[in-house]
């Protein structure tokens, strides 16, 4: 039977020439004694070195089980790396016995590598003459075999200073920027650090006492790990105490607020933007719109978009309602849907700066939608007949000190708000109706040449859109 | 204040922030500190220490003063509030952060503030303290830094320039909330701040052939928090409030927030006892809907109240109202079915996916695959397992919620 003597250090190394040897020569695991103790019989030297190929993840797997502490590590791994010379499969299985067992092992040593990442305290040591760098030191007592692993996540995050890691198994050094690992140490005499102190007043403070939840704490910062943490030897009175300061701050009576409380807040609050009194004016109507609240649209929108051009436009054109990028910005038409109008404008002769350009609806109404693949999108929603009406007041006003000498409606919500009428754009498109707020014209919504299915279609509406903004263009020439 | 020990300030500026429920250190760009600098990030946060009410230590949490002209009653620093004030300088915070940081106790610096002056006044303060430790110290390490809304769209694209994250607070669910309780806040302006964060962001990413690349501007994204129970907002009211702050302005994270007791509390909000189990299944019903596909209306439908139900997570209630549904051919069934398992989680289904493509699944491998199996045998069938009539039991919520608590005589 061969019998594997692994050394005390090297024995990762060691580990794996033995077992590509012996993997490569077909020895079934149950012949191999991995304690380095011979049975009755004379040990067997080992095969002869042979190439041997095993999968990406078998390697990363047993780089991270070969730091656990269980002394079975190195059988079980050769159990899988012979297992892989008959079924390449198994490394994708999570069901399967051995597969679950090594995966656990990788699991707690992993974790204890997270643990040392974050539980790692160090001190600071007195400067050397000779080194301009600060130097720092640590002692430390994780579950595994995990420095060497560890120490280059150190070398990566304090690259200008000097440490050392000691652990009663290995140590690792990093000295002017050069990383070296070596055998363990007993637990060093490192110097008070009068940073503790200032750690644990943080500690003591950033805890709150009505939330107590002691199982959270031991799970993530398990007790194994405290007797090198100066922060922990100050929970007792924490929670000694926590019961108390609760108590206190539920009994005790509402003070008096300081004598400057009242007229700091009233100086603040007097300055803040609020909806004018009277609406005189465009601005006055747009600086109203903004603190809007006559349906609920407002809660879930981000902002007002108000409509957006000249004051004495000729020409005014209304779409439905913000959509995601207008709802953002707080522009109307700047979106995909934008940017189809723009161009039917341009081929048309219109200039955005020209036209006052604005919404039947003056918030985004939409609905959330997120998948389980990470998808986060607002998906817009009609506005409803109370929306539109209730929104018309606005657009009653934009009217108002506009006059344009034509409102182009775009989509059936605008031709609904301005007409009282939604349907028939094929029929009424292009052609001026009289409306108590003046001559309007429909036409088709942008966001419906982006929506229909039909690329036929698609482009006829959109040939349309430009053959009424032109003959809108001319109507208000 | 003169004269103001160091460890003073930092007790009242600590104690002053822990109402902010976050320290996440994850998610942003990697860097190190190889080529210059001190700090590094690698992708998964960490946590440095635990406190005793179970949150992660990962971030030096400081205010840069609690001094406040805001009186936002939930707030331990409102203008009206008597508590003892403090102010550290720019340079007290840099120091703290790297001495802390060079010790490994923190992954770098959540900076926060009490609004002194004015808003802009406050933010420049704020981001000349980030400013000072990226470019005076080369700090690699985590910055995020909590903006004031109303602060000026400049300041906001400089601090994203520093910071890892920004988050700006929507503390309360529904906008009238925060217009009674929060009077120098604008609900609109905070979204408006929110929707300029997305926005830049977005347009700091470099496009390459690859595909869209990390941001710079923030690379860990932005983030938010609400306080549970300090108004009379249902469960469905906040988490439809979360799912449109996710969808719209792109968040990593909505934190909840228990409202908890606070020293020179205001008269308007009673102190109670933190609501912290309902906390607790709003970040449940958070996680069903940002992995596992489920709607607001699913979740928070199951009860009339639309409240989660305290005596059992929210994707239990859910299963347990759609019964119809269930029981579910582990070896058949869609990854969309399976997230909606109760037991199985996310990690589950896709080791469940990837081992059902070498072998039937039985019961013992299910538990083997990390399934938990005593919510989820009422709700699956296998070769050999079938739970019969346990579906459609009539005492199978009671198997699950805990025991009602005895009325104690006093």
């Amino acid at each position: 039977m061969p019998v594997v003597v692994l050394p005390d250090t090297g024995w990762r190394e060691a580990w794996r020439d033995a077992a590509r040897r012996l993997a490569a020569a077909d020895v079934p695991p149950d012949e191999v004694a991995w304690d380095g103790v011979a049975g009755l019989f004379a040990p067997e030297p080992l095969p002869p070195a042979q190439p041997l190929t095993v999968p990406r993840a078998f390697v990363d797997l047993a780089d991270t089980v070969l730091c656990h502490r269980d002394p079975e590590r190195f059988a079980l791994l050769y159990r899988l790396l012979h297992r892989l010379r008959h079924e390449r499969g198994i490394m994708g299985n999570p069901a399967d016995p051995l597969m679950a067992r090594l995966e656990a092992l990788a699991k707690s040593v992993r974790r204890d590598s997270h643990k040392m990442r974050a539980f790692v305290r160090f001190r600071e040591l007195p400067g050397t003459d000779d080194a301009p760098r600060r130097r720092f030191a640590a002692w430390f007592e994780p579950e595994h075999f995990i420095v060497a692993r560890n120490a280059p996540f150190f070398a990566r995050r304090f690259a200008d200073m000097d440490w050392t890691i000691l652990t009663p198994d290995e140590r690792a050094d990093f000295i002017k920027g050069e990383l070296s690992v070596g055998p363990g140490a007993p637990k060093p005499d490192l110097p008070e650090d009068a940073s503790e102190a200032l750690w644990t007043t943080y500690f003591t403070n950033i805890f709150n006492p009505a939330r107590i939840k002691l199982d959270a704490m031991r799970s993530e910062m398990p007790v194994k790990y405290w007797k090198n943490m100066p922060e922990t030897q100050a929970i007792p009175a924490m929670l000694a105490d926590a019961e108390r300061r609760v108590i206190q701050m539920r009994s005790a009576a509402a003070t008096v607020a300081p004598a400057r409380a009242a007229q700091i807040s009233e100086r603040y609050r007097s300055a803040m933007p609020k909806a004018p009194d009277r609406i005189d004016t465009l601005e006055q109507a747009g600086e109203a719109a903004r603190h809007c609240t006559r349906c609920h649209l407002h809660c879930d929108a981000t902002q007002t978009v108000w409509g957006e051009g000249p004051a004495d436009a000729r020409l005014m054109i209304v779409g439905e309602q913000p959509g995601d990028h207008e709802d953002l910005q707080g522009r109307p038409f700047v979106g995909p849907a934008g940017e189809i109008l723009a161009e039917a404008m341009g081929k048309a002769g219109l200039a955005r700066e020209e036209v006052w350009l604005t919404n039947a609806v003056k918030h985004f109404k939409f609905k959330p939608q997120m998948t389980a693949r990470g998808g986060k999108r607002r998906l817009h929603q009609n506005p409803d007949r109370a929306e539109i009406d209730i929104c018309k007041w606005w657009l009653d006003l934009e009217q108002r000190f506009i006059q344009p000498k034509l409102t182009l409606a775009l989509g059936g919500t605008a031709a609904y708000a301005l007409t009282g009428r939604k349907e028939g754009i094929t029929r009424r498109r292009g052609k001026v109706e009289e409306t108590e707020g003046g001559p309007v014209m429909l036409s088709w919504h942008p966001s419906y040449i982006l929506r229909v299915p039909d690329v036929g279609a698609a482009n006829e509406a959109r040939a349309q859109l430009v053959e009424d903004l032109r003959l809108a263009a001319r109507f208000v020439a | 204040m003169a004269g103001m020990t160091l460890e003073r300030k930092l007790a009242i500026l600590s104690d002053a922030a822990k109402y902010d429920a976050s320290c996440a250190s994850s998610g942003t760009e990697k860097r190190d500190s190889r080529t210059g600098g001190i700090g590094s990030t690698e992708g998964a946060g960490i946590c440095h220490a635990y406190t005793p009410d179970g949150r992660c230590v990962s971030l030096l949490k400081i205010l840069m003063t609690n001094f406040c002209i805001f009186d936002c009653a939930y707030c331990v620093n409102r203008v009206s509030s008597n508590v003892e004030r403090a102010r550290f300088s720019v340079e007290e915070v840099v120091s703290l952060t790297l001495e802390f940081y060079r010790r490994n106790y923190i992954e770098g610096l959540f900076l926060s503030s009490g609004i002194i002056r004015s808003p802009d006044a406050t933010m420049a303060d704020m981001v000349r303290i980030a400013k000072t430790l990226r470019v005076e110290h080369g700090f690699k390490g985590y910055i995020h830094l909590k903006t004031i809304p109303d602060a000026s769209a400049e300041l906001l694209d400089e601090a994203g320039l520093y910071a890892d994250r920004l988050s700006i607070n929507i503390e309360l669910p529904q906008d009238e909330s925060i217009r009674e309780l929060a009077p120098e806040k604008r609900p609109e302006t905070i979204r408006t701040a929110m929707g300029r964060v997305h926005l830049t962001r977005e347009a700091s990413r470099d496009r390459s052939h690859k595909g869209t690349r990390p941001a710079k501007f923030a690379p860990a994204g932005q983030s938010t928090q609400m306080i549970v129970g300090a108004d009379r907002a249902n469960d469905a009211a906040i988490l439809s409030t979360a799912s449109r702050l996710y969808t719209g302005y792109g968040l990593k994270r909505v934190y909840y927030s228990a409202f908890s007791p606070i020293p020179d509390a205001s008269s308007v909000l009673p102190l109670v006892k933190p609501p912290l189990m309902r906390e607790h299944r709003l970040y449940q019903a958070d996680w069903l809907m940002r992995f596992y596909g489920f709607e607001v209306d699913e979740i928070a439908g199951v009860a009339p109240s639309g409240n989660l139900d305290l005596d059992m997570d929210p994707k239990l209630a859910w299963a347990l109202a759609n019964r119809a549904d269930f029981p579910l051919d582990v070896n058949r069934a869609s990854r969309e079915m399976l997230l909606r398992v109760p037991g199985f989680g996310t990690k589950t289904v896709n080791r469940i996916l990837g081992a059902r493509r070498h072998a039937v699944l039985r019961y013992d491998d299910l538990a083997r695959l990390g399934a938990v199996m005593k919510k989820a045998r009422a709700f699956v069938s296998v070769p050999g397992w079938s739970p019969k009539g346990l579906i459609d039991s009539a005492d199978l919520r009671a198997r699950f919620a805990p025991p009602a608590e005895q009325l104690q005589l006093i």
